[in-house]
């Protein structure tokens, strides 16, 4: 069990801003994110496209923006638990126990929801009859690639993953690529390298088709694809594959008993507290009269929930506001000399 | 100002009124038209504001601009009339527009 004043859920802009502010009023915090990396949206939809809006900065990606709030939390030493999602959340003598989906549990006054349009999770394929196989042969993620090896495999996609996947697996498996247009969204060298191996009969490309069924008795036999013409087409296959991008699930968020407004949280505007004393909401994911979803807002309002936090981290304690530009206490804690 | 008609799966129709120079997501969500999320708020970053145009209207639509069809590759169910609702921009010439909204959108 790890005990700390604040869990954040979310490392996404809002979410480390108010880890930062976190670090400035002297709490501590654990970072916890489903994603195998931190920055949230700005990372995961759109690396490399230019912010404008940020105060200050008149340009920056998504990347960038993280990695200097990464840097600007770097003085408080906080633990980020990637790849990890916050599962559970039961109230026990006025603090919080947070259990996470790899079993990790977490002992808090505080929680704070900053996790954006939820949880990003893989596009699964519309067929309900994938569902039969899902995890066993029809997958959304490798793990393991001996286990295709001599194998037949139909992939589905056109981007960087389909394209890398269908290419490394050429090497040593019966592979088809299944694309529901012409043109690929993947990087013109692997488009170049799937059309050549294409040519050469070594990978089987079809375009312009789509899933339509799985079958097999116990295990998986062969797939359905067919063209929006309607014509049919049926492939063997061992293993089927899927990249279709990430989605936003709001996930188990919705079963802590919060207040939910459609997929947001509604909380008040003094210290962005939701309906549960003790868990906050900011950012993206939080709703209140005026709301805007600006990283900028994220960052106002992640700076009012570290406050809000104060409260019931030290109770005993009263909260002084300090500015960072004259306190000792706070140039302390930043590590930075006089 | 135009007319558009935003079609539920289950068949139910909903028509709104939308000002010119708002795009197609935001009547949706400004009318309170269920099934379309726009998880993203209308920076193509996302696919879950993805509508069917009606066969008449798709031909007379601005052409999708690049990056559109990366997406739509990730939304529930593409097919060749499939548009994000967020890169049609709302103007006179659209009135009547038809969209059918997708059974779900993730």
């Amino acid at each position: 069990m790890i005990k700390t004043d604040v869990v954040i859920v979310g490392a996404g802009p809002t979410g480390l801003f108010c880890a930062h502010q976190l670090g400035i009023i002297g709490l501590t915090c654990e970072i916890v994110d489903n994603l195998d990396k931190i920055g949230g949206q700005c990372i995961e939809l759109y690396p490399d496209k230019p912010i404008y809006d940020i105060p200050s900065v008149p340009e920056c990606t998504g990347e960038e923006l993280t990695n200097n709030l990464v840097k600007q939390i770097k003085p408080f030493k906080f633990n980020f638990h990637l790849n990890d999602r916050v599962q559970e959340l039961t109230n026990k003598n006025n603090n919080w126990i947070v259990k996470t989906t790899s079993g990790k549990k977490f002992q808090t006054q505080n929680v704070v929801i900053a996790g954006g349009v939820g949880s990003f999770e893989p596009r699964k394929f519309p067929t309900k009859s994938a569902e039969k196989f899902d995890g066993t042969s029809v997958l959304y993620s490798i793990k393991d690639k001996s286990i295709f090896k001599d194998k037949s495999v139909a992939i589905f996609g056109g981007g960087d993953s389909a394209l890398d996947w269908a290419i490394e697996l050429s090497n040593t498996s019966k592979v088809s690529l299944i694309h529901r247009r012409d043109e690929f969204r993947g990087t013109s060298a692997s488009v170049k390298k799937i059309k050549e191996l294409s040519k050469k009969n070594i990978i089987n490309l079809f375009t312009k088709y789509s899933i339509k069924d799985v079958k097999g008795n116990g295990s998986l036999e062969e797939v359905e694809i067919k063209s929006e013409e309607g014509e049919i087409k049926i492939l063997k296959a061992d293993y089927v594959l899927g990249f279709f991008g990430l989605i936003m699930q709001l996930g188990p968020i919705a079963e802590w008993g919060l207040n939910l407004d459609k997929k947001v949280i509604p909380v008040n505007t003094e210290n962005f507290e939701t309906n549960k004393k003790g868990i906050f909401a900011i950012g993206d994911i939080c709703t209140y009269p005026g709301k805007l979803k600006l990283i900028l807002s994220g960052f106002h309002e992640g700076a009012l929930a570290a406050r809000g936090c104060f409260k019931y981290a030290k109770p005993n304690e009263k909260y002084r506001f300090e500015f960072t530009t004259a306190s000792n206490t706070i140039k302390n804690r930043l590590g930075v000399k006089e | 100002m135009a007319k558009i008609i935003y079609i539920e799966h289950n068949g139910k129709e909903h028509v709104a009124e939308v000002q010119n120079g708002l795009t197609v997501m935001e009547g949706a969500v400004q009318n309170d038209i269920p099934g379309i999320d726009a998880d993203c708020g209308g920076s193509m970053s996302c696919a879950t504001c993805h509508v069917y145009v009606k066969e008449d209207w798709y031909d007379k639509l601005p052409k999708k601009e690049m990056g559109e069809d990366d997406m739509l590759d990730q939304a529930y169910e593409p097919n060749s009339k499939s548009r994000l609702s967020c890169q049609i921009m709302v103007s006179d010439d659209l009135d009547g527009l038809s969209v059918y909204i997708p059974e779900k959108q993730v």
